[in-house]
């Protein structure tokens, strides 16, 4: 186990700290909140010679992607960062590329989507992505954003996956959040993670080719997405195989979901990213307090590892399912995939609850994991439940308050 | 400087070899296809093609391509930024990871007028201001083809689209005049700008091969009659545009080190009907009535193009 190097790092700082030492030799970029430092330091590190390659300042998202994907199907490893608008400013782009089966990583910073238009984070941002085909991690610490990002270059790089792999971070939460992460030295990371060489052709002259070009018919449209829905599958063996090589390279282990106190746990989260961390430190209060709580933290995301996760909560009588995006008109995002990966199991939990809170970086207490336990308890509580209470809208009054008093004011 | 001296003088002396193979999904007579044949046999093989979606993306449909270079479908708004990325990675590897000079290739973008100048334009314009190495080449047939002739905003005054059709109340159809792209990329002085025109194959020959032979960012705007959306026989598609130039409703020229300069001058200007009435897309401008004063204002335009000039 080599842990040569132990800095204090923002998440941020270690996602522009995986790229250099991951050597990705082309950044297209595109600012916005909260992810720009990533870019701003991978910048200065191509300017300053530090890393070999180019950065390109691109003119939206939209091109960032494109251009993004086109370097990767020419045969370099590329890296770029993204966030809330600017996800779905790419989203064409970002269909297209995965559609192109080209190896890659992406880094998205959490932040919730407008309207209404703030800066604070959920998940509504990479949740958008969840159905175009690209393969994604949660992060929960700033030493997971790090490790990730070499995993994910392993991962994309595969030859029986090829896709662009999205790194998964909460804004501000994580991204302006110091935490201390081991650099590992490079020449094992090197051994991890070789520099980048093409299994299939790519662009250059002796290898003229056609790509990405129009069917005509269902046949041939549904061949290539099931190809793309067989290398997505495919990836959860490859992140385990990838994992299982970190583990003894870098002694830090990864499964597919992080099972916190749960191999007695009456109660059980399921959360992921940063607030997770608030769930165990919750998870360690109820325990304290006789309740046996425990914490399911999903990591990979895309492929969804269904098995895995229906092992690690079947057994276990009440599950509360915590999504920080919301679904207007349906609910939680996630709670239906937990729910039909238990379904076919006998021994699925008694009850599995829906809860929605976080959005837009809305805080979650140890008040509500409290609640989150009395609703699981409830025999006849009605999913989903949502964390938004009584002080909530008395702290939204208080800001009506402000402006009605200018109102009267102007009229009279 | 003014021209660039041609290399080719006669039909005969173009190049022998074609670069995209007969036998695409393209209409009958489609212009802009011959124009991209006779710039294919210019710039030759190692040419990666990176497409817009448009009538021309047809050109590659699964499992075939009528190209001996490469293609690579993107979306309508974003060829450029893909053949940035290209460009970006074919640079890196020459530069740091030893590809050999002869695996370089010519990046280029193949876009309709619609992706030009409508929803692709910011992305184009963000590469000429970072002289991205590369050749564009625009089928400008006036409207959104591909999707059955909707109004672009290339689409000349006067000419009826599906979505500016004419009517009593909108006699005209399109009621705006063609937007100026060769002035809107000039403005951003690239390397090099030209029109061609399928139906002047040498002028066309002549300005791909010096095009070839520079860097930055090369762009051309190719007249593409299309007798689908324009509405008249394929076989007329040369005729179509030849008056269209010698109407002077085409200027075809270059911009190279800050001049215009036009390379085929009408020698003298035919009327602006001669062009209109050929086509189905200007037929309410003769019948049932004839409306003058919708053709002087097309005329108008084209003299006060004109008027600069000669
Ligand atoms: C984002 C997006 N919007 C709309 C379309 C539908 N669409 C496909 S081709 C096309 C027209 C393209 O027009 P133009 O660029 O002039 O090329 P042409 O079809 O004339 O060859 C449109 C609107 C699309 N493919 N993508
Ligand atoms: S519709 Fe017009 S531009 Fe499109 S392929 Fe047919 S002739 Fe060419």
């Amino acid at each position: 186990m080599k842990t040569d190097n132990k800095i204090m790092l923002t998440g941020n700082k270690a996602a522009a700290w995986g790229a250099r030492m991951a050597q990705v030799e082309y950044v297209p970029a595109f600012p916005i909140t909260p992810q720009t430092e990533i870019v701003e330091t991978l910048a200065q590190w191509f300017a300053d010679g530090t890393l070999q390659g180019k950065f390109t300042n691109m003119d939206s998202e939209h091109s960032m992607f494109m251009a993004a994907g086109a370097a990767a199907a020419t045969g370099v490893r590329v890296f770029t960062a993204s966030s809330s608008q600017g996800i779905l400013h790419g989203m064409e782009s970002l269909y297209t590329i995965t559609g192109w089966r080209v190896p890659l990583v992406l880094v998205n910073v959490s932040r919730a989507l407008a309207t209404p238009i703030t800066l604070e984070p959920d998940h509504n941002d990479v949740m958008s992505t969840r159905d175009c085909g690209l393969i994604q991690l949660h992060a929960e610490t700033c030493q997971e954003i790090f490790d990730f990002i070499l995993i994910g270059h392993k991962i994309a790089e595969n030859p029986q996956v090829c896709l662009p792999v999205l790194v998964n971070m909460d804004g501000f939460y994580l991204s302006f959040t110091r935490e201390p992460v081991l650099i590992p030295d490079k020449k094992t990371i090197l051994k991890f993670l070789p520099l980048f060489e093409p299994v299939y052709p790519v662009f250059q002259a002796s290898q003229p080719m056609a790509r990405a070009s129009a069917v005509f018919g269902g046949s041939t449209y549904s061949y290539f997405k099931m190809q793309h829905n067989l290398a997505a599958h495919h990836a959860e063996k490859v992140f385990n195989d990838a994992t299982a090589e970190f583990s003894e390279l870098f002694g830090r282990t990864y499964e597919p979901a992080e099972k916190f106190h749960m191999d007695d746990a009456d109660f059980v989260f399921v959360m992921s990213n940063s607030f997770a961390t608030k769930g165990k430190a919750a998870v360690l209060k109820l325990r304290q307090q006789g309740i046996k709580a425990g914490l399911l933290k999903i990591r990979l995301f895309r492929p969804f590892p269904v098995a895995f996760i229906a092992q690690a909560l079947c057994g276990h009588e009440r599950v509360a399912v915590i999504d920080q995006n919301l679904a207007p008109g349906m609910g939680g995002i996630t709670y239906p995939e937990i729910v039909s990966s238990l379904y076919p199991y006998e021994n699925r939990p008694k009850k599995i609850v829906s809860v929605i809170g976080g959005l837009g970086g809305k805080d979650i207490t140890e008040s509500d994991f409290m609640s989150i336990i009395d609703h699981m308890k409830n025999s006849d509580s009605k999913t989903p439940l949502y964390l938004f209470d009584q002080e909530d809208q008395r702290a939204f009054q208080r800001i009506q308050k402000i402006a009605n008093v200018k109102k009267e004011v102007s009229s009279s | 400087m003014t021209a660039l001296a041609g290399k080719y003088k006669k039909l005969k002396d173009l190049h022998p070899e074609e670069a995209i193979t007969p036998g695409t999904g393209l209409c009958a007579g489609c212009g802009g296809l011959d124009g991209l044949r006779l710039a294919l046999k210019e710039l030759g093989e190692n040419v990666l093609i990176c497409n817009a979606a448009g009538c021309f993306t047809l050109l590659s449909v699964y499992p075939f391509t009528p190209l001996k270079g490469s293609w690579l479908y993107t979306t309508m708004g974003a060829p450029v930024p893909a053949a940035q990325g290209v460009r970006d990675a074919l640079d890196i590897r020459l530069q740091h990871r030893e590809l050999p000079d002869k695996e370089d290739l010519l990046v280029m973008t193949v876009a309709g007028d619609g992706s030009s100048n409508d929803i692709g334009l910011g992305a184009t314009s963000a590469a000429l201001h970072r002289n991205l190495d590369f050749i564009y080449f625009c089928y400008d047939n006036e409207a959104y083809g591909n999707t059955g002739f909707q109004l672009s905003a290339a689409s000349p005054y006067g000419s009826a689209t599906q979505t500016a059709p004419n009517t009593e109340f909108h006699p005209a159809g399109t009621e705006f005049f063609k937007k100026d792209l060769f002035e809107i990329w000039k403005a951003q002085k690239p390397t090099y700008i030209a029109t061609v025109s399928p139906r002047e194959p040498i002028d066309l020959s002549n300005k791909f091969a010096k095009a070839k032979t520079m860097s930055g960012s090369r762009m051309f705007i190719c007249m593409s009659p299309c007798p689908t959306g324009w509405g008249f026989d394929p076989k007329e598609s040369d005729l179509i545009a030849k008056l269209a130039v010698d109407t002077g409703m085409f200027p075809i020229k270059e911009y190279f080190e800050g001049q215009v300069t036009h390379t085929k001058r009408p020698q003298r200007r035919l009327p602006v009907e001669k062009f209109l009435q050929r086509q189905k897309r200007f037929r309410h401008l003769f019948e049932p009535e004839c409306r003058h004063d919708i053709i002087e204002n097309i005329q108008s335009h084209v003299d006060e193009y004109w008027s600069h000039y000669e």
